[in-house]
Order: structure tokens, then C-alpha cells, then sequence
């Protein structure tokens, strides 16, 4: 397969562009923010999203989705990065969806994140740093299991539908294996959801679990074996974030590129100035390189290919990487006004740290480089 | 082509590789010497250097995708694909490495006569002529349209004055391709380009000693050499169009000494070598290895860029700038891969000639690398090429 979109993933991604671009550019997410909006998101915009039929990207055909990739799944987050649009795509359409597969819960969540209805959040994360451990305990109890412990950065957390929860149910903490993974309604007694917002107007949750019941039927796959819808749910959700950010620091980078062209000081325009046209080449060259290693690992995902860890931490790094320097670029070549509120390049900064962070920063990533190497 | 087809085209290159290709030719190439250069004198080649050279001639897997007519394989870009994997996969050594196949043979394809084809393709993909590239001079540098060696018209033939610089291996090589001038009253529009013998009279080379202790380079003079005219490769005055297409496989040639090689990865066993794995296997030293896994993080991605580009190529859809992308970033990048291996070795790495030091390949080859960011156009240049070409950021 070779490393470039193909004619129908370039139709989807002209589509995705002009579609994204119009109904949710970077005006949708100040306006969200200047109103303080409770929820975060727009549910008249998801709703649009399935209209289009983006929500059924990864669902098959059999199940009323469109049965495609990780490719195409990117190629959405990637416009919907460029213009930093609030929503519950890659959370739900992308890491719940690729979660539920093939179990019985498909059959009930999958209508209702077709139709745009269903919005999932996912609980994964218990420190400031994204790591591969679960504490949050899970306890037999009559039929089912009792929830007890913490949660933290739950995108959506607080306006969820459903959550996916990881828990532990053998071993300790850093173990590998011992984890369930439970699909727990939002409104389950004993739950608590604290919303924040975060620095990019976006809202996640601190979640508290204190003793919350769950059915046996609850749990996503096999008790004990969590590890394999979880492991599935990560290499989807940091490949689709991947995209997200490459949508962010290529945003930006157009951006700063169109101001080089059009601002002028000392009476000529500042993009004639070899000291910016070598950072602006330096920034494109380390975007392209980050480009490359999104496809490639959303192409081995779909391929089902050994390599896809591998290739899922190279892309999650690299894009972390780049779109940082671009979007510090981008404040920095835009001079005094890259600082102001009112333009634009300052939240392309602040969406790019929180994407960086989300499902491990490139720190993490590099270390289960090395460890997958074998140092 | 049926996978069938390609199943069973695998199956028959593995068994010819495994039949051709000596036992010898499967170890890592450790120093200079181990690399075949083709040419008239091939009296430092061992038995099993030959061997592997001819038998791969003989097939036209030197260079695999050329035509048959011009000494190739004829293969399909899927069968060259297959042919690569095959060889990584017993570790075969390059069978050749030349001026010819990787920059030459190309701008031949593009721009020589059926004649130029015919003579001078065989001999490369065979290995019997040494190429030479006569691109720098001591005032063209980056700056190389303004070259000054010039080729005043006589009869059927030039003659050539002048002098180049950074000629690589020219004291080696059997032919040169070389710019000249032909017209002074036009930079770029006045220079062509020239095939000839180094052992035409009035043309001498001496080395230049390196920091690495190396001499590839040498500076060439032409003292009234005679050239006969079918030797331009091109129209007369055209030459910069020649030169910018073999730039451009020049520049893709040299990226690829970003990406790691196959088979292991030198820097990492290198690292645990020296400082040793912890009991969790992780390397002993944390900062090395924070160091060596973000490195790592760009390398492996800049390989899947180097896959990308080369489908985009293989698909004419790669923007034509697109390959000082990849010369900029792939030699910044081996420049930092020899500064780790130089700190994973340690004082190991600084023996000049040691066997610890693989003969001293370890610091030389680091040194070398150096060059890297400088010929082929700067890194510098190659930012001004994508600032201007690909970003269409305004001149001064």
C-alpha cells in the first residue's frame, strides 16, 4: 500500500476539509468559549458529524457504518484539528468504538453513536501522566462488581453518555494483565464527575468512583482480560490524536506562513528574511516527517500489521514534537499579536499541549520506543 | 502482476540469492575497503567481492529497475520491492556502489541519446567504468551555477580549462561528468554538461586529506582537454537542466544516510555494549538512553517519510523541491546519529585504530558525516529551496 491517501480517501478528506472548515472553524470554539458553555461541544454539531456519516467511520457495514479505516478516521480528526473544533469524535467514534468491537455492548451503543446521539467518554488516566497502570479497583459483588477509585483528564467526562472504564481486577497497579475493561452509565449512583476546563477552553473530568455497581454484563470482553480492548482502544485513540495534532501544528503553520507573506517591516515583507525562511522550512520539513508517520501507523493499524505499537508511539512522539515547534513558531514569528486573545494563533498553542499530553506525551512515547527495542 | 506471480518471482530470488551470494558478502561492511566500487583496475577486489558484483551484473540486479536494453533487470517497482526485502533478509551487501548508478544512469535515462544509453549504461550497471562527478569549482560552491571551467567550441570538439573541486574519488575514477562552461554571458543558461575519460591528456588530480584521516575528495585540473562534442550530454547551454535532475537523485542518495541500516541498529547494540542493560533491560545510563530513544523517535519516522516520498516519486506526485526536504533533514539527522554513537562508545569510540573502534570506522565515519549537512548543497541552501519553492516565501 503505498504511503499517500488514495482517490477515494482524498474525496473523503476534500469533504471532511470544506465540511469541517464551515460548520465548526475556529470562531465555533471562541464563541463556545466566550459564552462559557457547560458542555464543552456542540451536540447540534456532532449531530452533524453522523449526518455525514463521520460517527460510522469505524463501525462495519453489517452495524450501519461505513467499515472504514484508521486512515480515514485521521483524515476527520486531522480537519478537525486544523480548526481546533471541540468535539467528541475521537473519544467516541474513534477509542469507544474501536473499545466496544465485537462485543455485545456494539449493539447498544452503536445506534446511538451513528445517529449522533450517544457521546462516550473514556477513564484511563489516574495521575497527571498518562501511564500504562490501573489502580481503580473492581470487586465481586452479587452479580456484578463494585467500582472504587479515581479517574482523571476524562474529556466529556461530565456530559458523557456512557463511560468506558479501565479497573483492575487481579494484581497490582503496574501489572500488565489483571485489568477489566467496564462500560459504565454516566448516571450510575455512587459516580461523581467534577468538570474542569483546561487552557484550551475544553472541559475534562475528575471522577470519583465510590462504590459504584456495575451488572456483570457490564464488562467489555473477558474479566481479567481488559487488556485487549483496552490496547486496542490506546493504539486508536494516540493514532487519531496523532492526526489531530498534525491538523493543529499544519494549521498553524499555515497561518504563520500566510503572515510571513503578508507583513511588512522595514518596508519589505518579513518573509524575505533568510532568518525566518530557514525556521519556516525547518518547521515544514519536521511537519512532513510527521505526516509520514501518522499514515504509516493508521495504514498498519488497519493492517492489522505487528508493527503497529511500534509505529503508534513513532507518530504520537513525532507529531507532539513538530506541532509543538509549530505552534511556538507560529507565536513567535506572528511578533506582539501572536499574544493577543483576539487573534487566533494562541489557541492553536493551547489545543497542541493538551493533545500532546493526551494518551502519553512524546516522553512516553519514546520510552515504549525504546522498551519495544529492547533497551 | 498477480501475487501469484510475485509469490513465485520471491520464491526463485531467494533461491538465487541464497545460491550467489558468498558467505562473506552477508557481514556488516566495517570500513572503506569493504565497499565495491566498480572500474577498469579491479585488482582490490577479493574473489568474493567479484563473484557477488558479477553475478548480480548478470542478472541486471545492480540496478534492477533500469531497462534490459541498457545492462538492468527490468524488474517492477513490486519486484524491486521484493528484491531489496530478500537481500536485507540474508544481510547481502550492496553489490556495487557508484557515481553511475545512483546519480548518472538516471540523468542519462532522462537526457542522453539512444547512443549515450547504449555506450556508457552497460559499463555501469556491469561495475566497468568509475564515474566521477566535476560539479564544485573553488569559487562554485553553493553557489554552483556561477562555475567558470570552460569548453571553447573546435571543430567537433571542446576544449576544456579549468578547475574542479570536491571531486569525489577522482583519483579512482575511470570517466568524468562534468559541467562547463559554454557561454559566459549567461549563468544558468550558459553552462553544458560533459562525459569524458580521466585518461584524456591534460587532465591530473590530487587529494585532499580530510579530518577523518580520509582522502575521498581530490581537486581535478583540465589543461586543454580535448572533448569530442557527442559527449555533451543535451543541447549545448541546456547542461543546468541535467544538473538539477542528477541534484535531485544526489540529494535522495545522500538522505538516505538518515535512515538506519538493516538488520540491528548499530547505535543501540553499540549502547549496550558500552554501558549495559539494568535489571529491568533497560540501558544503564538513563540520559543516554533518553537521548537515543528521541532520536530514535525521529529516525524511525523520517523512514517512513523516506517510504512516502519514494511512493510519491514512483507515482509522480512528489512536489519537485520535495528532495531537499529529504537531503536537509536526512544528514542533520546522521550528523546527530554519529554524535550518539561517538557518546555511546565512550573513549572505546575514540581509538583511531583499533579493533575496538572497528579500525577506527567509528570516529571516521563520524567525521565523515560532518561533510553531510555541506556537499550535495548545504543544508542552507536546501532551506532556501523549500522556503522559496515549496513555501513560496518572497526573494530579499
Amino acid at each position: 500500500m503505498p504511503l499517500y491517501l488514495n482517490d477515494e480517501q482524498t474525496m473523503l478528506r476534500d469533504t471532511a476539509k470544506d465540511f469541517v472548515a464551515e460548520h465548526a472553524p475556529v470562531s465555533h470554539l471562541r464563541s463556545l468559549r466566550d459564552k462559557k458553555d457547560e458542555a464543552g461541544f456542540s451536540r447540534d454539531l456532532w449531530k452533524s458529524f453522523a449526518e455525514m456519516g463521520f460517527t460510522g467511520i469505524l463501525i462495519g457495514e453489517d452495524e450501519g457504518g461505513l467499515g472504514l479505516g484508521h486512515v480515514e478516521a485521521g483524515i476527520v480528526l486531522e480537519e478537525i484539528g486544523r480548526n481546533l473544533s471541540p468535539s467528541p469524535f475521537l473519544t467516541t467514534a474513534v477509542a469507544a468504538v474501536e473499545a466496544l468491537k465485537g462485543s455485545p455492548h456494539a449493539a447498544k451503543y452503536f445506534p446511538g453513536i451513528l445517529s449522533g446521539d450517544t457521546v462516550a467518554a473514556l477513564a484511563i488516566d489516574e495521575g497527571a501522566k498518562h501511564r500504562d497502570t490501573v489502580a481503580l479497583k473492581a470487586e465481586r459483588s452479587g452479580n456484578g462488581f463494585k467500582l472504587s477509585g479515581k479517574k482523571q483528564f476524562v474529556t466529556h467526562g461530565h456530559v458523557a453518555d456512557l463511560l468506558i472504564v479501565a479497573a483492575r481486577t487481579a494484581g497490582s497497579a503496574d501489572d500488565a494483565e489483571g485489568i477489566t475493561l467496564f462500560a459504565v452509565d454516566r448516571n450510575a449512583a455512587g459516580l461523581t464527575a467534577n468538570p474542569e476546563r483546561l487552557t484550551d477552553s475544553s472541559l475534562a473530568a475528575r471522577i470519583e468512583f465510590d462504590g459504584v455497581e456495575v451488572d456483570a454484563d457490564a464488562v467489555i470482553g473477558e474479566i481479567d482480560a481488559g487488556r485487549t480492548p483496552l490496547d486496542r482502544l490506546l493504539r486508536a485513540g494516540r493514532t487519531g490524536a496523532s492526526a489531530e495534532l498534525l491538523g493543529v501544528g499544519g494549521g498553524a503553520m499555515d497561518m504563520t506562513v500566510g503572515y510571513l507573506k503578508e507583513r511588512k517591516q522595514f518596508g519589505v515583507t518579513i518573509g524575505s528574511f533568510q532568518a525566518l525562511q530557514h525556521r519556516a522550512a525547518h518547521l515544514y520539513s519536521e511537519m512532513e516527517v510527521a505526516r509520514a508517520a501518522v499514515l504509516k501507523a493508521a495504514q498498519l493499524l488497519d493492517q492489522g500489521s505487528d508493527r503497529a505499537d511500534h509505529a503508534v508511539s513513532v507518530a504520537k512522539a513525532m507529531t507532539a514534537l513538530a506541532t509543538t515547534l509549530s505552534v511556538q513558531e507560529g507565536v513567535q514569528m506572528h511578533g506582539g499579536i501572536g499574544m493577543t486573545d483576539e487573534y487566533d494563533i494562541g489557541f492553536y498553542m493551547k489545543r497542541a499541549r493538551v493533545l500532546a499530553e493526551m494518551f502519553g506525551d512524546a516522553n512516553f512515547h519514546a520510552h515504549k520506543l525504546a522498551t519495544l527495542s529492547g533497551y | 502482476m498477480t501475487d501469484t506471480t510475485l509469490d513465485q518471482f520471491r520464491t526463485e530470488t531467494r533461491a538465487w540469492l541464497a545460491e550467489n551470494c558468498p558467505p562473506e558478502m552477508r557481514e556488516p561492511v566495517r570500513s572503506e575497503k569493504d565497499a565495491v566500487w566498480g572500474g577498469r583496475d579491479q585488482s582490490n577486489l577479493t574473489p568474493a567481492q567479484k563473484s557477488w558484483m558479477d553475478a548480480m551484473a548478470s542478472k541486471g540486479w545492480t540496478v534492477p529497475d533500469w531497462p534490459k536494453a541498457y545492462g538492468g533487470g527490468g524488474l517492477t517497482p513490486a519486484e524491486t520491492k521484493i528484491l531489496r526485502e530478500e537481500m536485507a533478509a540474508i544481510r547481502a551487501r550492496n553489490p556495487l556502489n557508484s557515481f553511475g548508478i545512483s546519480m548518472l544512469g538516471p540523468a542519462l535515462l532522462k537526457y542522453g541519446t539512444e547512443e549515450q544509453k547504449l555506450t556508457h549504461l552497460t559499463k555501469i550497471a556491469k561495475g566497468e567504468i568509475r564515474w566521477c562527478q566535476g560539479y564544485s569549482e573553488p569559487n562554485a560552491g553553493s553557489d554552483l551555477a556561477s562555475l567558470a571551467t570552460s569548453a571553447e567550441s573546435d571543430g567537433d570538439d571542446y576544449i576544456v580549462n579549468g578547475q574542479k573541486v570536491w571531486t569525489s574519488y577522482a583519483d579512482k575514477a575511470d570517466w568524468i561528468f562534468c559541467l562547463v562552461r559554454t557561454d559566459k554571458t549567461s549563468k544558468q543558461g550558459g553552462i553544458s554538461f560533459l562525459l569524458f575519460d580521466m585518461a584524456s591528456p591534460g587532465v591530473s588530480t590530487k587529494p585532499i586529506l580530510l579530518i577523518s584521516g580520509n582522502s575521498p575528495f581530490c581537486e581535478t585540473f583540465f589543461d586543454n582537454v580535448r572533448v569530442p562534442k557527442a559527449n555533451r550530454v543535451y543541447e549545448e547551454n541546456k547542461g543546468w537542466d541535467v544538473a538539477k535532475y542528477l541534484l535531485g537523485h544526489e540529494r535522495e542518495m545522500i538522505s538516505g544516510m538518515g535512515l538506519a541500516s538493516t538488520g540491528g541498529n548499530p547505535l543501540i547494540d553499540g549502547a549496550i555494549a558500552t554501558v549495559g542493560l539494568d535489571h529491568d533491560g533497560k540501558l544503564a545510563d538513563p540520559l543516554l538512553r533518553a537521548s537515543i530513544a528521541m532520536f530514535e523517535v525521529r529516525s524511525n519516522a523520517f523512514g517512513m517519510m523516506s517510504e512516502r516520498f519514494i511512493d510519491e516519486l514512483k507515482a509522480g506526485r512528489a512536489h519537485p523541491a520535495q528532495p531537499s526536504m529529504m537531503k536537509y533533514y536526512g544528514t542533520e539527522l546522521n550528523k546527530s546519529r554519529y554524535e550518539l554513537m561517538m557518546a555511546s562508545g565512550g573513549s572505546d569510540a575514540l581509538e583511531w585504530e583499533s579493533d575496538r573502534s572497528n579500525g577506527g570506522s567509528t570516529p571516521r565515519a563520524w567525521l565523515r558525516t560532518k561533510a553531510n549537512s555541506i556537499e550535495g548543497g548545504t543544508s542552507e541552501v536546501q532551506l532556501n529551496i523549500i522556503a522559496k519553492r515549496i513555501l513560496d516565501l518572497p526573494s530579499a
